[in-house]
């Protein structure tokens, strides 16, 4: 009888509470074999604790858990494992100091008179990795590979468990155009192979390409499950956040006013390959324009804003804030000279995650008179009349208002109060290391929405993101990076995305003047 | 319903961090004595209930009330540098350093402050400062090769101890008895040296060894709770601790902030010795060949104290109080180390401090759960 089930998963009613807040309220979602089933929802609204749920790591409070039928519980990602659960979750489970072989094989390891068999895990982890594109040095530390090659481990990780359920926590998130074609095109060989895909997502488009059927939460809420044969993006928008949402920004055409970021043949070294990530790279970032740098993850974006910000020092070049030499000024001289930096990785720079959010929103002004007395004592009363400011004026949800942990709150959440921090600094120049990474098609509407009030206002903003469509609808000016070296600089109008993706693989470049 | 406020009052009040650490710290201590005792059975089993009381009673064994008194202030003589040298502990394990270092420090600051009053006639505000500043550059030291080269401050510090213990063996042996190992008597060589009572001794029967050290170690811990809670130096020293990365990306200046927590941890190991030796209730042994045990007894305290200092002052009298107790037994039978032993086991309870918090909040949760459920 089981095995006549259609269904491979089915969580019924589930419901799972924290304190001060439900964060599934009744779910059901029904996973077909052999489908890739959507799951569609804003930041919050109770996708990755649902997939917690299904993978173990919580318990619900309501609802069962059925597979092929049979109801089943879970206790923990290893009876998650034991059904044939593999997830690759949304913030990575690696063990830094580990190699990348290390880590697949952790927990599933092939032993013989005890000792670890690593040639067999070896072997088999790259004939998988050739088979799907998914490149990564097995001997690399997670430590010292970029974002997107940790994403690629984890679902290497999954794959070499031999999982009949993969759950896809955003896992497109990272990776460039190119590979998210790649995913793409593995996901429905593994369908195709029999193997049940729960693919959480908030880009619409990806959903729309390769997605059988979509379920939608909102705010812990179910709202309803849509063939996606029969559906379409606006559809899709509006059942996630309840209203119709631009998804496209627009923008006023601006001429751009004096030099605010000038950079000179900054050369930045490389802590991981010991050579030089950022090559004799000059550009100029003026008033009014929002410059995107573009490329494919790991090319020395991440080293050129480090350069830029202070976290490492450049071994050459130049660097000029409106016009005053920053290039060899202290992080902190760089943020009070009209620096802002939303930085890449929100987690491990861009909070203290065991501090309140109050006391993350001051991170970069706690040390000024308006939030410390002279004798060194902070005032806390003036901290959190700012942080209930910056709350309200840029939404920022939380459990507990002011004084939740910021550990607790959500990728989007997060991101907005680093977003707030930043931007209400006033800077002349704002750097957002991919800003919406993660995020979902609410949370990236509000953030452009951000990046170009900036850009109005007559300030300079520098994007860094691997989002083609993102670099298309906001920049002005497109700088593409490929191994370190800007390779071409283009105006949006005037270029496409084809262009813009035989520049950044390296097929083709020109000379590129400051 | 009123049953049912009172079952939420109940709830949110062990629901408290506060509260839990508390119980944590508690239970770690009954259990401790518990497990304690059944070594003191083994040992031998007819005076182990005898052994155990006397433990816990310490001073109270003796009959009068003024004897009492006078050994109660002896505890709390001992139990000042512990608490300074928990306090040090305390203070770097907020900037997620471990510094087991305090032990030379606290080595440090007794040479300083002896070779000042003894060999130099010194006044002890004098011998308080040298022994702070000693005991600052011998973390400071560990602080500069943390920053710069990135050496563990657990090594660096370990081999400190010995350097400190041995330097200050030699530094000491000029101002020694001649028929001893042990330095001069402090009172008889340098009266103004020895730290003013300020009529503290009247309230202890007269111990002469009573003194402002005491209440000097609670206000500094008083002191570094606020630093720590309301200051923007302790705002970057809980951020270095807890988020490194964050604390460079905010333009914290995170080797600066090593190196003076560091110092200011050494020099809060180093006063806790002036506050035990300028007191005159111990003598120097400039043969001995083991780092005194105060500063590895701070670990045990600050881990106690929930790395509250507030709580860590309780905790080091606590320690105090049984490391005290435990030299009443009968030497014939129990060993005088048994109260380290009890100390030692308290400590490895603590590890289950969070295990304990953890049971605590599930069962809350449950319990609110079914109340919800009935509800319903």
């Amino acid at each position: 009888m089981a095995e006549n089930s259609e269904y491979a998963i089915e969580m019924l009613g589930i419901t799972k509470r924290f304190p001060g807040i439900i964060a599934n309220d009744n779910v059901t979602i029904q996973l077909k074999k052999g489908e890739i089933h959507a799951l569609l929802g804003e930041n919050g609204a109770g996708k990755s604790t649902l997939m917690s749920v299904l993978f173990g790591l919580y318990q619900a409070e309501e609802g069962v858990i059925k597979k092929d039928g049979k109801e089943v519980v879970i206790n923990n990602p290893n009876d998650a494992n034991d059904l044939g659960i593999g997830m690759v979750h949304q913030h990575f489970k690696l063990v830094q100091c580990f190699s990348v072989l290390d880590n697949i094989i952790l927990g599933d390891e092939t032993v013989k008179h005890g000792f670890l068999q690593k040639d067999v895990a070896r072997k088999k982890i790259i004939e998988l990795s050739e088979k799907y594109g998914l490149k990564v040095d097995p001997d690399a530390k997670i430590e010292d590979i970029t974002v997107g090659m940790q994403q690629r481990t984890e679902i290497l990780k999954m794959l070499y468990r031999d999982n009949e359920i993969l759950i896809f926590d955003e896992p497109t998130a990272v990776l460039t155009p190119a590979e998210i074609d790649e995913l793409m095109q593995i996901m429905k060989n593994l369908a195709k192979e029999g193997k049940s895909i729960l693919f959480i997502s908030h880009k619409l488009a990806e959903i729309m390409a390769v997605a059988d059927r979509c379920s939608v939460l909102r705010r812990g809420k179910y709202i309803g499950t849509v063939n996606i044969s029969e559906t379409n993006q606006e559809e899709l928008s509006r059942m996630m956040i309840g209203r119709d949402v631009q998804l496209v920004a627009t923008k006023e055409d601006k001429e751009p006013g004096k030099v605010i970021l000038h950079v000179e043949n900054m050369t930045v070294p490389s802590k991981l390959h010991h050579n030089n990530a950022v090559k004799n790279v000059s550009f100029d970032v003026r008033e009014g324009e929002i410059v995107c740098i573009a490329g494919i993850d790991g090319n020395g974006q991440t080293e050129l804003v480090y350069g830029l910000s202070g976290l490492e020092n450049i071994t050459t070049g130049k660097i000029e804030l409106s016009g005053k030499d920053i290039t060899h000024a202290s992080i902190r001289e760089r943020s009070t000279s009209g620096m802002s930096h939303i930085p890449e990785d929100r987690h491990k720079h861009g909070l203290v995650l065991d501090y309140s959010l109050a006391y993350n929103l001051v991170l970069q002004r706690y040390f000024e008179p308006e939030f410390s007395t002279g004798a060194g004592f902070l005032k806390k009363n003036e901290i959190n009349k700012y942080a209930e400011k910056l709350i309200d004026q840029y939404d920022i949800r939380s459990s507990q208002g002011a004084v939740t942990s910021a550990r607790s709150m959500s990728g989007g959440n997060q991101q907005k109060a680093i977003i707030a921090r930043e931007i209400d600094k006033n800077p002349d120049l704002l750097i957002a290391v991919q800003p919406t990474r993660g995020l979902d098609v609410g949370a990236i509407e509000y953030i452009h929405k951000q990046l170009i009030a900036q850009r109005d206002s007559g300030h300079a903003v520098l994007l860094v993101s691997l989002e083609l469509e993102e670099v298309m609808s906001i920049s002005d000016r497109i700088l593409v990076m490929y191994e370190g070296e800007i390779v071409g600089e283009f105006e949006p109008k005037k270029t496409t995305p084809e262009e813009l993706g035989l520049y950044m693989a390296g097929a083709k470049r020109k000379e590129v003047g400051a | 319903m009123s049953a049912e406020n009172k079952s939420t009052e109940k709830v949110s009040f062990f629901a408290r961090p506060a509260v839990q650490s508390i119980l944590a710290s508690l239970l770690c201590i009954v259990f401790g004595l518990l497990i304690g005792y059944i070594a003191l059975l083994f040992i031998n089993a007819k005076g182990a209930t005898e052994a155990i009381i006397t433990i816990i009673k310490n001073y109270f064994t003796y009959p009068t009330k003024a004897a009492a008194l006078k050994y109660f202030g002896n505890t709390l003589v001992k139990a000042a540098p512990l608490l300074m040298c928990a306090l040090s502990i305390q203070f770097c394990y907020q900037a997620g350093l471990f510094n087991i270092g305090a032990a030379g420090q606290y080595v440090a600051g007794a040479g300083a402050s002896l070779f000042c009053a003894l060999k130099l006639g010194l006044p002890w505000y004098v011998c308080l400062i040298a022994a702070f500043v000693a005991g600052g550059i011998f973390g400071i030291v560990v602080g500069i090769l943390k920053a710069y080269l990135n050496v563990n401050e657990v090594i660096s510090g370990i081999m400190l101890n010995w350097i400190g213990l041995y330097t200050v063996n030699m530094l000491l042996s000029g101002v020694k008895e001649t028929a001893s190992p042990y330095t001069v008597t402090l009172a008889s060589t340098n009266k103004a040296a020895v730290l003013p009572s300020i009529g503290l001794e009247k309230f202890f029967s007269n111990n002469k060894y009573v003194t402002i050290a005491i209440p000097l170690a609670i206000l500094i811990a008083v002191l570094l709770k606020v630093i720590l809670s309301m200051t923007v130096f302790g705002y970057e020293i809980r951020a270095t601790g807890i988020a490194k990365d964050a604390a460079k990306y905010s333009g914290m200046k995170e080797k600066r902030n090593i190196i003076l927590t560091l110092f200011i941890g050494g020099a809060l190991a180093g006063l806790g010795a002036a506050f035990l030796y300028l007191t005159g209730y111990e003598q120097w042994s400039v043969t001995q060949s083991s780092v005194p045990g105060m500063g590895f007894n701070g670990i045990a305290a600050t881990f106690l104290g929930g790395l509250d200092p507030i709580g860590t002052i309780f905790a080091s009298y606590f320690i105090q109080h049984i490391t005290s107790g435990g030299s009443y037994l009968d030497k014939n039978i129990y060993p005088s180390q048994i109260s380290d032993f009890i100390s030692a086991i308290i400590i490895y309870l603590c590890g289950f401090v969070l295990f304990f918090k953890y049971f605590l909040n599930s069962r809350i949760r449950n319990k609110k759960n079914n109340a919800e459920g009935g509800n319903k």
